[in-house]
């Protein structure tokens, strides 16, 4: 059974549709990827996944019905969204930041372990914990969105556009390590990028969204091969 | 406040800086009670004084009409401060969740005279005396009288400030609180209620202004106009330390007593000149430096 399952979600800002009828299905383990332009609504299906726009259809975690619950709430049943620009608590430090993710979390053990499992990710981090995360380079920020959303403990980890604005070499590091935790740990990953290369790569399952729909969908070497893919997002 | 005349100026100025601290630091907790406020959503919460007073006289029921010890009616008069604080936002601030920050004004404006009526309904406006928790008399310290009055004063206000610091420094709720008011979808999107986080700032908030209601209380009179100058003076001491800043707002607190208390003593009618020279104050503050002495803009890497 699949972890996540969107069925014809629909979802907007006002009078304007983001989503048109969008479904989507993750298994568990696995890396999926949502491919596709600006504005194809790839972060409004995030963001309604997490409970952070209001939405119409059906998204179901764990075979259970979450559509529109509360952002907290989906939180606390395992669901890690990293948004767009990280959601850095930018004037808190390191520590501070990684301690909010574990913030619901009551099993001081376990979370003693999974600080312990996030130094070994990032080993920078245990030096720098009490420096404010501003003061962190973009890829920095976006490995302490990544070590704070682990913090959570989550069964999914939904990762908006990590990427952007980063070095191509940070860039590969970050995928890196995305894809390590996720086999370590059998961490399912929903992952929106524009760089639909590394995506693709990192990913088992990809879809393409259009304009609000999904036109594409398949296993990710199979879309890589894809000859739309390759012309509209591949730049080949 | 115990003044004696002393024959040599320094002394006699010290004697006046002294006595201003003890002024001051109950703007400053008054102060601090303000940012917390403003802090979280961006409003000054013009009723901020009238809830310790109402808070004040909660204490002075409790003592006169039930005759509980002193402690004991302080301890219940902050817990249930804090109570009222908690139930103010949920009841009469978060039907407002998202309005505007004219808005947020206005509805604390009404809060204020909802407060100040009540307790006007149930206390009278007939003033009354609150008895000092502090013995009468004074520590005789290189010729300056230090009154216990206000020695008192400054030691249970440095105690409530520091319980603050600590809450909101080494506490997981405190942390939280933080995050929920500086950052509020990426706190939710981490599980955090930030509702309630909010709302225990109003609680936070208030049990802190009680307690400058209490401090300042045997000094003055009690009557439900009582805190609306120590509201103008710790509004001046907030904006003074810059209203993002607690510790700008403590620190600005003391600094307007301390002046206060230098500006009645130095300059003829001085005493009458008070809140013209808070409104003074706040003015140069907003001309030369806006956001206080203490505010900085945001830390951020370019």
């Amino acid at each position: 059974m699949a972890l996540l399952e969107l069925t014809e979600v629909h979802a907007g800002y006002g009078a304007i549709k983001a989503l048109h009828g969008v479904s989507v299905s993750v298994e568990p383990g696995s890396i999926v990827a949502i491919l596709g332009a600006n504005g194809a609504g790839k972060t409004t299906t995030l963001r309604s996944i997490s409970g952070m726009v209001k939405s119409a259809g059906r998204i179901t975690f764990d075979g259970k019905e979450i559509t529109n619950h509360k952002p907290e709430d989906i939180a606390r049943r395992g669901i890690a969204h990293v948004p767009e620009g990280r959601g850095t608590l930018a004037q808190l430090t390191v520590w501070e930041n990684l301690q909010m993710g574990a913030y619901v979390r009551r099993d001081r053990r376990r979370v003693k372990q999974d600080y312990d499992r996030v130094m070994e990710y990032f080993p920078w981090m245990g030096r720098r914990r009490d420096q404010v995360a501003a003061l962190l380079s973009g890829g920095e920020q976006q490995m302490l969105a990544i070590g704070r959303a682990l913090m959570m403990a989550p069964r999914l980890l939904l990762l908006d556009e990590p990427s952007l604005g980063l070095a191509p070499i940070v860039i590969r590091e970050i995928f890196e390590i995305v894809g390590t935790i996720s086999k370590e740990q059998d961490l399912t990953v929903l992952i929106v990028e524009q760089n639909a290369n590394l995506a693709l790569r990192a990913a088992q399952r990809a879809y393409v969204l259009e304009v609000g729909r999904v036109v594409l969908e398949g296993p990710a070497a199979e879309l890589a091969r894809h000859e739309s893919v390759r012309k509209s997002y591949l730049g080949q | 406040m115990i003044e004696l005349v002393s024959g040599n100026p320094v002394q006699a100025f010290v004697q006046q800086v002294v006595s201003g601290l003890a002024s001051g630091a109950v703007y400053a907790s008054l102060a601090l009670s303000l940012v917390l406020i403003y802090r979280a959503m961006d409003v000054a919460n013009f009723a901020q004084g009238e809830m310790a007073m109402f808070s004040t006289f909660i204490a002075y029921a409790l003592i006169t009409g039930f005759h509980l010890p002193y402690l004991i009616a302080f301890a219940l008069t902050i817990a249930i401060s804090f109570g009222g604080g908690v139930l103010i936002e949920r009841v009469v601030i978060r039907p407002f969740e998202g309005s505007s920050v004219l808005t947020l004004v206005i509805v604390t404006l009404a809060l204020f005279s909802i407060v100040n009526g009540t307790a006007g309904l149930i206390w009278g406006y007939v003033f009354k005396t609150f008895d000092s928790p502090f013995q009468f008399g004074a520590v005789h310290f290189q010729g300056l009288y230090i009154g216990y009055q206000d020695l008192g004063i400054i030691g249970v206000t440095l105690v409530v400030l520091a319980l603050v610091f600590v809450f909101f420094r080494y506490t997981k709720l405190g942390l939280a609180m933080r995050a929920a008011s500086l950052y509020p979808e990426a706190s939710r999107l981490l599980g955090v209620r930030t509702g309630w986080m909010l709302a225990f700032g109003w609680g936070i908030s208030a049990a802190v202004g009680a307690v400058s209601g209490m401090m300042i209380a045997p000094v003055v009179f009690l009557d439900p106009g009582f805190m609306q100058p120590v509201l103008l003076f710790a509004f001046v001491g907030a904006v003074l330390g810059g209203i993002e800043s607690p510790l700008g707002a403590v620190v600005g607190g003391v600094l307007v007593g301390v002046l206060l208390a230098l500006l009645g003593t130095y300059v003829p009618g001085g005493e009458n000149l008070r809140i013209a020279m808070g409104l003074v104050v706040i003015v140069a503050v907003l001309l030369i430096k806006p956001a206080g002495l203490f505010g900085r803009s945001e830390v951020r890497r370019v």
